[in-house]
């Protein structure tokens, strides 16, 4: 799966590093913006209310 | 055979994948909502008493159009959903504590502060002002709730008046134990006659197996209009020097 990305990228290793680095902090960037906070409301320990 | 060893290699990839995942959640919920969070209510609170002092005027010279003084039973309901309508303070969690109190008390609503649950009557009011907190996560506005105290203040400021209640009593319940914020705690159906408010927060701490709930009365109402500070606040205000 990596090896397969890493083929795919352009340039000599430097760039390719470079790119590397943008796209994982893109991905990290658009889970904590839009997926976690999908997810949040799923987790066991984020309700304080009490309710029926 | 070399079909096994690529199968192999991507299931290794995945679950090395999978596992940061999981880490990157837990960075984002432990640290991450924090600082978003925190930043948020801290703006909100702010927000808040900006429309509350007298000189937001107009153009024209009247009056912004404030927001509605929970105080009064009469317009609480009229809050929307999410609105903040109050500031708590809790000089046991920190003298610089404060905290906007929203209506509701929806998951999207505790991640903005506290929560009032609508059902129950605003602060200062005979019957139960029940609210709720984040314990862990989203700047956990009630992350301290299990060091309060009998006798600790509870201030709750409006537009127009500090509500200062006292801390009486605290007990651990499973979560569908709806009574504690009854208008007489914990016994449903009997109608009050003093002025109470219930605080609910996830316990154990990182669990929502339970709740932690800290119950308060009313001890003091002071009118902004009078010009102090609750004792109470005022012996915590950074201003005053401190021997």
């Amino acid at each position: 799966m990596y090896a397969t990305l890493w083929r795919h990228l352009p340039g000599p290793w430097p760039v390719r590093a470079v790119l590397a680095l943008v796209l994982a902090l893109a991905v990290v960037a658009a889970l904590f913006i839009w997926g976690f906070p999908v997810l949040a409301p799923l987790m066991p320990f984020n309700d304080g209310t009490v309710s029926r | 055979m070399r079909a096994l060893r690529a199968v192999v290699h991507g299931i290794g990839e995945l679950c090395i994948t999978l596992g940061v995942l999981l880490l990157l959640f837990v960075a984002w919920q432990l640290w991450w909502t924090d600082v978003v969070a925190g930043r948020a209510q801290e703006q909100t609170a702010r927000e808040l008493e900006q429309t509350w002092r007298p000189q937001a005027q107009g153009a024209a010279g009247a009056p912004v159009a404030p927001v509605a003084d929970p105080g009064k039973g009469a317009t609480l309901a009229q809050i929307p959903m999410g609105r903040a309508f109050a500031l708590i303070r809790v000089p046991r969690f920190g003298r610089d504590y404060v905290r906007p109190i929203l209506q509701g008390t929806g998951l999207s609503v505790l991640d903005e502060g506290v929560g009032h649950y609508d059902t129950s009557v605003g602060p200062g009011q005979v019957g139960n002002f029940a609210v709720a907190g984040h314990r862990v996560t989203y700047a956990r506005p009630f992350n301290q709730i299990a060091e309060l105290r009998r006798g600790d203040a509870v201030v709750v400021e409006t537009r127009t008046t500090y509500y200062v209640y006292r801390v009486v009593g605290r007990t651990i319940v499973t979560p569908d134990r709806v009574d504690v914020v009854a208008p007489v705690p914990e016994r449903p159906g009997v109608s009050p006659t003093t002025a109470m408010m219930t605080m609910t927060a996830c316990h154990p701490e990182f669990s929502a197996r339970e709740r932690y709930v800290v119950y308060s009365a009313l001890s003091q109402t002071l009118p902004k209009s009078a010009g102090t500070l609750p004792a109470v606040l005022a012996a915590a205000a950074p201003s005053t020097p401190r021997s």
